[in-house]
C-alpha cells in the first residue's frame, strides 16, 4: 500500500498537502484543475521533490528520503522520455541496468518488451526515426522491463491523437494488470479516467484528497471539479 | 609518445653523470639556442674540463638577474653569463657574486677593470638601415628628418635601455629635448629586439635600433650586403656583456676554470658569428671575414655601471614623458 | 532547482575549481610573499590601468558587436568552403603574438598591402599606430573567437523554434526579438567577459600597435615591476588588480546572462526559412566576405612569408614540433579533466564561484603564474624538469575559460532535460556521465578540445621561464630563430605552427563541425 502521511510539498508558488493511501494494484486517476499540483504530487511520490513534512511509505519501507532511482517507481513524463542519441533498444535496456552494453539475456528481455508493446524489429532505430506513438511505446517498454511496483504517468500521451491515446491507455491497462503494477495517472480527460481507473484522487485547493470511486466522483463532483469539468 | 617525450625531458634535465662534476651556467635564451654560441661553447669547454656544462637559458639579461635574485643564495647556478653594464650595479648589490681571478688583455675600446664581472663580448648600438638609403649623421639630424625609426621599450628590452643610455651619455641634461624632437620619428616601440627588427625588415620603418654588427649577419650568413649601420657623430653607446661567479657555487674551481676559458680563443672565436657581437679578446685568428666592412665609431660611449644605475630612472621618466605625448 | 534531486554531484567540479583558484591565487601569493618593500602603485601604474581598461572595453564591445552579424550569416548560409572558413576562424587566436603582429602589419602597416593601395590612389598610407591599432589587432584576435562562441549558441536554438517562426511568418526584426535576442542575451555577456579578460593581459600587441608608451598596459607594468625594478610586491599588486577587474567583468556577465534558458528540441537538422529575402542574403554575404577578408589577409601574409622556407626548416624546429604536440595533447587532457566536471557543476546550478574561478585563468599574468610556480616548485623539485608538465598545466588553465563558455550551455541543457528521466532510471554519477552527459555533449567537447590543443600549440606560456635548452616548444623556437636574425626560418616555423595547430583543431573539432553542419 502506498501511504502519504500528512505530507506537505512546497513548490515555489504553492503548497500541496496530501494525506492518503492507495492500495496495491490499484489504478488511480489524478484529476484536478490546471496548476492544482497534480504533477507535483507525482513528482513527490517519484522523489523529484522533497516533502517538507510528513512521510511517504510503500508497503513497509519509508521512501521519504530515498533517491528517485531507489524507489520502486517507473515514471513517464509529458515529454523527453527517451534519449535521442540512443536506439530504442538501448533506451529500453536502461530500464534493466544503467549501461548501453547488455548481456544476451538482457537483450532478449528488451526484445520481448519491444514486441509486447507492438514494436518488434524497431530496436535499432533512434527516437527521431519513430513516430510519436512509437516513441511512447518504447517508453512503456522500458517501464515494463523496469518491473517497478508503481507506474506514474504524467500525461505522456497528451500529444497523441484520440485514437492513438485510447490505444496506448488500453495497452497500459493491459500491462499493469498483467504485472499487478499500481498505476497513478494524471489526467485532464474524464473519459481517460473512466476508461482505465476505478479510483480517482482529486487535487484542488492545495490538497490531494483521498481516492474515491471514479464514477462516484463524477456523479457528485465537488465544487472545484465541477468548475473544472464545466 | 608524450610519456616518452616527458621522460626524455625529465632525464635531459637531471642527467648529471654520476661522477663527473657539473657546472651550471645561467644565461639568456638566445645564447643557448641552436643558433647561438651555446652548443659550440658547451662542446669546446667539455672537451677540456672533464665536466658536464649545463647551460640554462632564461629569456634575456634582465630576466636572468631576476631569476638569480629569486633563487638567492641557494641558486643552482655556478655562473651567470649575460648581464650588461646596465644590470651590473643591481647584480653587485645583491651580494650574490664573488670576485674573479681572470687575467686577460681585453680588446674593448674602453678600459675595463672590474673585480667581479668579466666581459666576454661587446657591441655598439646603432641604427640599421637599408644601405641604398641615406641615413642621418646624428640624433639632431635624425630628429629634423622624416626618417622613421622603430625602437624597443627600455622597460622590457636591453637595446631599448641602451638607447636611453646612449642619448643620456651623449647629451646629458639635454637628453629630454632630444627625445622630444625624436618623438615624431618613432613609428612605434616594441617589447623586444625581435619585433623591432622584424618590423624594420618588413618596411615599417627606415631604421631600427640594433647593433653595428647586425649588417655582418646579413653579409656573412645571407650574403646580403643591403643592410648598413648609420655612424653617428655623437659616438656610439656600447653594450658590454659580462659573466660572474656566484658565491654559493659548489664548483668554485670549475667556475674559475670556465671564466678563464671564456676569455680564450676557443670561446672568443665562437662569438662573432653566433652572438653577432665583438669578442672581448680578439682571437689570434682575428675577426671573421666581413667584419672589416662594419663601421667603427669614432667615439665609444659607456656610462660606468654606477652612473648607469644612477641615471636610469630619471632617463626612463624623460623617455616616457616625451613619447607619451 | 535546490529542492530537486540531482543525477550528478557537484563536488568534482568544485574540487577542480578550487584547484584552479589555488593555482592562480596561490602563485600570486607566492610572488607577493617574496616581495621586499616596494613603492606600491604610482601614477604611471594608474595610467596603465586606465589605458588597459579603455582598450579592453572597446576591443571587447567591438569584437562581440561584429561577431553577431557574422555568426548570424554563418548560421544561416551554406556555401562551399564554409567548413574551412569556420575552422580558419580559429587561426588568428592561436598564433604566437609576435607572428600575428608581423602578419597584421604586413596588411595594415605603413608599407602594408592596404597602404600600398592607398598610395597608388594618391592617398597617404594608413596610420595604424594608436588606440585604433590596438583595437584593430584585438578584434583580429578575438572576433573569430567571439564568432565561434556565438555561432555555437546559435546552433543550440532548437530547430522547432525556427519552424515555429516560419509558421508565424515572422519578419527579420520579430525573429531577432523573439528567437535570436534571447539566445544572444545569454551568450554575448560571456563572450564579452572572455574577450575583455584576454585584452586585459595584452602587452606586446598593445605596445607595438599602440605606437609607444602611451599604450602601456597593466601587463607591461607587471613586466616592468619584475624585470626593470625587481619589485615583486608591485607585480603581485598589479596582477591582483588584473584579477579583480576580470572577476568584476565575469560577475557582471553572469548577472546579465542569468535567467530563463532556451527551449529544448529533438535532434533535428537546423533549417531556416527566414533567409530568402534578398536584403538578408546581401547582408550575410557582405558580412562573411568582410570578416573573411579581414581575418584571412594577415594569414595569407604569414603563409606567403613562410612558405619559401618550409621545406628547409632546421631540425631543431622539428623536434620542437614534436614536443609542442605532446604538450598540446597533455594540455587538452588536463583541460577536459578540469572543464567537464566544472561545466557539470555549473549546470547543476551552483556555478557562480566555479565560473569565476574558470575565468581567472585568462586574467592571470603568465609571468606571475610562472614565477609563482617557480617559487613554489623550487624547494621540492627541479623546476626545469617540470617545464613541460607545468607548461601543459598552465596552458590548460588559460584555455579553461573558453572551454567553459563552450561546454556550460549544453551541459545545462542536458541536465535540465534529462536529469529526471535519468534519476527515475537510477542513472547517477558515472553512469549518467557516460551514458547521457558525454554523448550529448560530444560536439562541444570536441570543439573545446580542439581549441585547447591549438591554443596550447601556439602559446608561449610559461616555457620561457623554465626552458631547458634541450626542450624548446615550437613558439619558443620561433622566438629563438628571430632572436638569431633568422626571420625567414622563423616565418616558416610560424607557418608550420599555424598548419599544425589548425590540423589539430580540425581533427579534434570534427565532431563539433559535424554538429555545426547539421
Amino acid at each position: 500500500m502506498l501511504k502519504l502521511e500528512s505530507c506537505t510539498v512546497t513548490n515555489s508558488s504553492f503548497t500541496l498537502r496530501a494525506d492518503l493511501q492507495i492500495n496495491r494494484g490499484a489504478r488511480v486517476a489524478i484529476l484536478g484543475p490546471s496548476g492544482s499540483g497534480k504533477s507535483t504530487l507525482l513528482e513527490a511520490i517519484a522523489g523529484f521533490r522533497d516533502v517538507s513534512s510528513g512521510r511517504i511509505l510503500w508497503k513497509k519501507s519509508d521512501w521519504t528520503d530515498l533517491a528517485p532511482g531507489q524507489r520502486s517507481v517507473a515514471m513517464l513524463f509529458q515529454d523527453g522520455n527517451l534519449f535521442p542519441h540512443l536506439t530504442a533498444a538501448q533506451n529500453v535496456g536502461l530500464g534493466l541496468r544503467p549501461t548501453t552494453r547488455l548481456s544476451k539475456a538482457e537483450q532478449d528481455t528488451v526484445d520481448t518488451a519491444l514486441t509486447r508493446v507492438g514494436l518488434p524489429d524497431m530496436g535499432a532505430r533512434k527516437p527521431s526515426e519513430l513516430s510519436g506513438g512509437q516513441q511512447s511505446r518504447v517508453a512503456l517498454a522500458r517501464a515494463l522491463v523496469q518491473q517497478r511496483d508503481i507506474l506514474l504517468l504524467d500525461e505522456p500521451f497528451a500529444a497523441l491523437g484520440p485514437a492513438l491515446k485510447v490505444e496506448m491507455l488500453d495497452l497500459v491497462a493491459e500491462l499493469v494488470m498483467e504485472t499487478k503494477t499500481t498505476l497513478l495517472m494524471v489526467s485532464h480527460d474524464p473519459e481517460d479516467a473512466r476508461r482505465i481507473s476505478k479510483q480517482a484522487v482529486l487535487v484542488a485547493d492545495g490538497t490531494a484528497h483521498a481516492p474515491t470511486g471514479t464514477e462516484t466522483l463524477f456523479a457528485n463532483p465537488p465544487a472545484a471539479l465541477r468548475d473544472y469539468l464545466g | 609518445m608524450k610519456h616518452l617525450i616527458f621522460a626524455a625531458g625529465l632525464l635531459g634535465a637531471t642527467s648529471a653523470f654520476a661522477d663527473t662534476p657539473e657546472l651550471t651556467v645561467y644565461t639568456y635564451d638566445s645564447f643557448v639556442s641552436d643558433w647561438g654560441p651555446g652548443p659550440q661553447v658547451e662542446a669546446a669547454f667539455e672537451a677540456t674540463c672533464g665536466c658536464d656544462l649545463k647551460l640554462v637559458g632564461v629569456e634575456d639579461g634582465a630576466a636572468l638577474l631576476a631569476r638569480v635574485r629569486l633563487e638567492g643564495a641557494n641558486t643552482d647556478a655556478d655562473i651567470v653569463l649575460g648581464l650588461d653594464t646596465n644590470l651590473v650595479t643591481a647584480a653587485r648589490d645583491t651580494g650574490l657574486f664573488v670576485p674573479h681571478a681572470v687575467e686577460a688583455n681585453f680588446t674593448l675600446p674602453v678600459d675595463w677593470a672590474d673585480d667581479t664581472f668579466v666581459p666576454y663580448d661587446w657591441g655598439y648600438f646603432a641604427f640599421v638601415h637599408n644601405a641604398d638609403a641615406a641615413a642621418p649623421a646624428n640624433f639632431k639630424a635624425l630628429a629634423d628628418s622624416n626618417t622613421k625609426i622603430v625602437i624597443q621599450d627600455p622597460r622590457s628590452s636591453t637595446p631599448g635601455l641602451g638607447l636611453l643610455m646612449w642619448i643620456k651619455a651623449a647629451y646629458g641634461d639635454e637628453a629630454s629635448m632630444i627625445w622630444d624632437a625624436l618623438s615624431d620619428n618613432v613609428v612605434t616601440v616594441t617589447k623586444g629586439w625581435s619585433e623591432a627588427y622584424g618590423l624594420f625588415l618588413e618596411g615599417e620603418a627606415d631604421m631600427v635600433l640594433s647593433y653595428t654588427t647586425s649588417p655582418a649577419y646579413h653579409l656573412i650568413a645571407e650574403e646580403d650586403a643591403s643592410k648598413a649601420a648609420a655612424p653617428f657623430e655623437e659616438g656610439h653607446y656600447m653594450q658590454v656583456e659580462v659573466a660572474a661567479k656566484l658565491a654559493s657555487t659548489n664548483e668554485s674551481d670549475l667556475a674559475d676554470q670556465f671564466l678563464n676559458f671564456m676569455v680564450t680563443d676557443a670561446f672568443q672565436s665562437i662569438i662573432p658569428t653566433t652572438n653577432w657581437m665583438y669578442p672581448a679578446v680578439t682571437p689570434a685568428s682575428g675577426l671573421p671575414e666581413g667584419f672589416e666592412t662594419l663601421i667603427t665609431p669614432e667615439k665609444s660611449l659607456l656610462l660606468s655601471p654606477e652612473d648607469a644605475a644612477a641615471v636610469r630612472d630619471a632617463a626612463l621618466d624623460e623617455w616616457l614623458t616625451a613619447l607619451s605625448r | 532547482m535546490a529542492d530537486r534531486a540531482q543525477p550528478l554531484s557537484a563536488w568534482p567540479g568544485r574540487t577542480a575549481a578550487i584547484g584552479v583558484a589555488v593555482l592562480i591565487l596561490g602563485t600570486l601569493c607566492a610572488v607577493a610573499l617574496r616581495a621586499e618593500a616596494g613603492r606600491g602603485l604610482g601614477p604611471s601604474d594608474w595610467a596603465a590601468l586606465r589605458f588597459t581598461v579603455l582598450q579592453a572595453t572597446i576591443s571587447a564591445v567591438l569584437s562581440v558587436a561584429l561577431a553577431v552579424p557574422v555568426a548570424r550569416a554563418l548560421a544561416r548560409r551554406r556555401f562551399p568552403g564554409r567548413r574551412i572558413l569556420i575552422a580558419l576562424l580559429g587561426a588568428p587566436f592561436i598564433l604566437p603574438v609576435i607572428v600575428a603582429i608581423l602578419g597584421l602589419l604586413q596588411i595594415f602597416g605603413r608599407s602594408g598591402w592596404v597602404s600600398q593601395v592607398f598610395l597608388s590612389l594618391g592617398l597617404p598610407p594608413l596610420q595604424i599606430y594608436g588606440l585604433h591599432g590596438v583595437v584593430l589587432a584585438h578584434v583580429f584576435f578575438n572576433l573569430p573567437l567571439a564568432t565561434r562562441l556565438i555561432l555555437q549558441s546559435w546552433q543550440e536554438i532548437p530547430a522547432e523554434q525556427f519552424r515555429l517562426a516560419a509558421q508565424l511568418n515572422l519578419g527579420a526584426s520579430a525573429m531577432f526579438r523573439l528567437i535570436e535576442w534571447p539566445v544572444l542575451r545569454h551568450s554575448c555577456p560571456g563572450a564579452l567577459a572572455v574577450v575583455f579578460a584576454i585584452c586585459l593581459t595584452s602587452f606586446a600587441v598593445a605596445l607595438t600597435l599602440g605606437g609607444g608608451p602611451r599604450a602601456t598596459t597593466i601587463e607591461l607594468a607587471i613586466f616592468q615591476a619584475f624585470r626593470f625594478d625587481y619589485d615583486l610586491g608591485r607585480a603581485a599588486l598589479l596582477s591582483g588588480v588584473q584579477l579583480i577587474l576580470t572577476a568584476g567583468a565575469a560577475l557582471l556577465a553572469l548577472r546579465l546572462s542569468r535567467g530563463g534558458g532556451i527551449g529544448t528540441g529533438l535532434d533535428r537538422s537546423l533549417k531556416r526559412w527566414d533567409s530568402h529575402h534578398i536584403s538578408a542574403k546581401l547582408a550575410d554575404v557582405a558580412w562573411i566576405m568582410l570578416a573573411a577578408l579581414f581575418l584571412l589577409m594577415p594569414l595569407s601574409a604569414i603563409t606567403l612569408s613562410g612558405v619559401a622556407g618550409l621545406l628547409s626548416l632546421p631540425d631543431a624546429v622539428l623536434s620542437a614540433t614534436l614536443i609542442s604536440m605532446a604538450v598540446a595533447l597533455a594540455s587538452t587532457a588536463i583541460l577536459l579533466a578540469l572543464a567537464l566536471p566544472m561545466a557539470a557543476a555549473v549546470a547543476l546550478g551552483r556555478g557562480a564561484m566555479i565560473e569565476m574561478s574558470g575565468i581567472l585563468g585568462l586574467a592571470a599574468s603568465p609571468l606571475v603564474i610562472g614565477t609563482g610556480l617557480f617559487i613554489v616548485l623550487r624547494p621540492v623539485a627541479d623546476p626545469f624538469a617540470w617545464a613541460l608538465p607545468v607548461t601543459a598545466l598552465v596552458n590548460a588553465v588559460m584555455a579553461l575559460p573558453f572551454a567553459l563558455r563552450i561546454l556550460v550551455p549544453q551541459a545545462r541543457a542536458v541536465v535540465t532535460r534529462y536529469s529526471r528521466l535519468s534519476l527515475s532510471l537510477d542513472m547517477t554519477g558515472w553512469q549518467f556521465t557516460t551514458i547521457v552527459l558525454l554523448p550529448r555533449m560530444r560536439a562541444q567537447i570536441s570543439f573545446a578540445a580542439g581549441l585547447a590543443a591549438a591554443l596550447s600549440m601556439g602559446d608561449l606560456g610559461v616555457i620561457a621561464l623554465f626552458a631547458d635548452p634541450d626542450i624548446a616548444t615550437l613558439p619558443l623556437q620561433i622566438y629563438r630563430l628571430m632572436g638569431a636574425y633568422r626571420m625567414q626560418d622563423a616565418a616558416a616555423a610560424a607557418l608550420l605552427l599555424l598548419i599544425l595547430s589548425m590540423g589539430l583543431f580540425w581533427l579534434l573539432d570534427r565532431g563539433g563541425r559535424h554538429h555545426a553542419e547539421t
